[in-house]
């Protein structure tokens, strides 16, 4: 699926992964291939950015919002701390 | 004679060397319009998302959604938000945003003005200094966000502005700055940042059937602010760059300026060479003359 983090400075990350855990308001949850067309609140938490089954990035959020729709994951964060 | 020439000539000097420097001026200020428009270009699809969202929200909620941010009151205490610039010599920018604001004060909230229920939060040096020393009443936390400009600290001061609302400590919030056209336009605006303008709702809105998660109306109430903080974002950013592109045009103005100003210097500087030269010639001749007598 296509995934898009976004800022008000800038674009954090840009491409195709296999899926993206986010922190939502009412616990985390995952996002995976094909997922139903959703949007919903993020609060405080990591966000882990599967790339592929091997591969992840960690981003620590404060708030934010997520938008899924037509297999395209839409993340927006006022800011994002790339964790190693 | 000589004493005059090097007068034009200490003139013409002088001159070039302001020349120089506003020319310098002017590269630095291209420069740094290009980053301030790069920043702009960045925040969009980020803006642009947010907006989508909400409308997409919007469409699909039924009825009223009782928002605090959207609460009309009877306007009692204003407040102003005036985005200014840190540095002077950029022609009239800095002038325009705090006529504007005077403006809207004059002709929207006279009554509230006299009471002295009308408070001014500069952000900028020029805009702080101005209206701390006409006496307003200023907020002074937020004014020097230009010499660290980032999205954390513009936001310091739009959650102030929403806190303040929602404490009812202000009923009306307006937003004065420039927009950014193009590098020779500044559009000068003001608009109502709170209480929020009514969403319509829009008729050719697509109808997706989203999961919302936690509830539309919580979502609601979580987006709201975040655009709200990107509105001011995008006041300074704008405000940003309309302040780089009229310190380049102005000081393209002055590079110019200096130019007319050092060729009719050294047109008088030629005609009293010549005039000297003449005189010395003269001198010499009648010298010779009388020597021959």
């Amino acid at each position: 699926m296509q995934l898009e983090i976004l800022t008000p400075e800038h674009k954090v990350f840009s491409g195709n992964v296999y899926g993206i855990q986010l922190p939502g308001t009412n616990g985390s949850f995952e996002v995976l291939d094909n997922h139903a067309a959703m949007i919903a609140a993020l609060g405080k938490g990591k966000m882990k950015v599967l790339v592929d089954k091997h591969n992840t990035d960690v981003y620590e959020i404060s708030a934010g919002f997520v938008e899924v729709l037509n297999n395209k994951t839409s993340v927006l964060i006022e800011d994002a701390t790339a964790l190693a | 004679m000589s004493g005059q020439l090097k007068e034009v000539r200490n003139r013409i000097k002088s001159v070039q060397s302001t020349q120089q420097i506003t020319k310098a001026m002017k590269m630095v200020s291209a420069a740094k319009l290009r980053r301030a428009q790069d920043a702009i270009i960045q925040m969009r699809p980020y803006s642009q998302k947010l907006q989508e969202m909400l409308s997409n929200i919007v469409s699909s909620v039924s009825g009223d959604v009782s928002m605090p941010l959207a609460e009309e009151r009877i306007t009692e205490r204003v407040l102003m938000i005036a985005v200014t610039s840190d540095r002077g010599l950029c022609g009239a920018y800095n002038a325009n945003v705090i006529k504007l604001t005077r403006q809207v004060i004059n002709e929207k909230y006279p009554e509230q003005f006299k009471k002295g229920n009308v408070t001014i939060l500069p952000i900028g040096k020029k805009g702080f200094e101005f209206f701390t020393k006409l006496g307003y009443n200023v907020v002074s936390d937020y004014w020097n966000i230009f010499s660290n400009l980032s999205f954390e600290s513009v936001r310091g001061a739009a959650v102030y502005a929403q806190n303040a609302f929602l404490r009812k400590e202000y009923d009306r919030i307006e937003l004065v700055y420039s927009q950014f056209r193009n590098a020779a336009t500044q559009v000068f605006t003001a608009e109502a940042y709170l209480p929020i303008p009514k969403v319509e709702q829009k008729a050719g809105a697509k109808n997706v059937d989203f999961i919302y998660e936690p509830s539309m109306d919580e979502l609601l109430l979580e987006l709201m602010p975040k655009i709200l903080n990107t509105q001011v974002y995008k006041a300074v950013l704008d405000a940003n760059a309309s302040e780089h592109g009229a310190r380049m045009t102005s000081m393209d103005k002055a590079s110019e300026n200096a130019g007319e100003i050092l060729k009719a210097l050294k047109i008088s500087y030629n005609r009293a060479r010549q005039a000297a030269i003449t005189t010395e010639l003269t001198e010499i001749v009648s010298g010779a003359a009388a020597l021959q007598g």
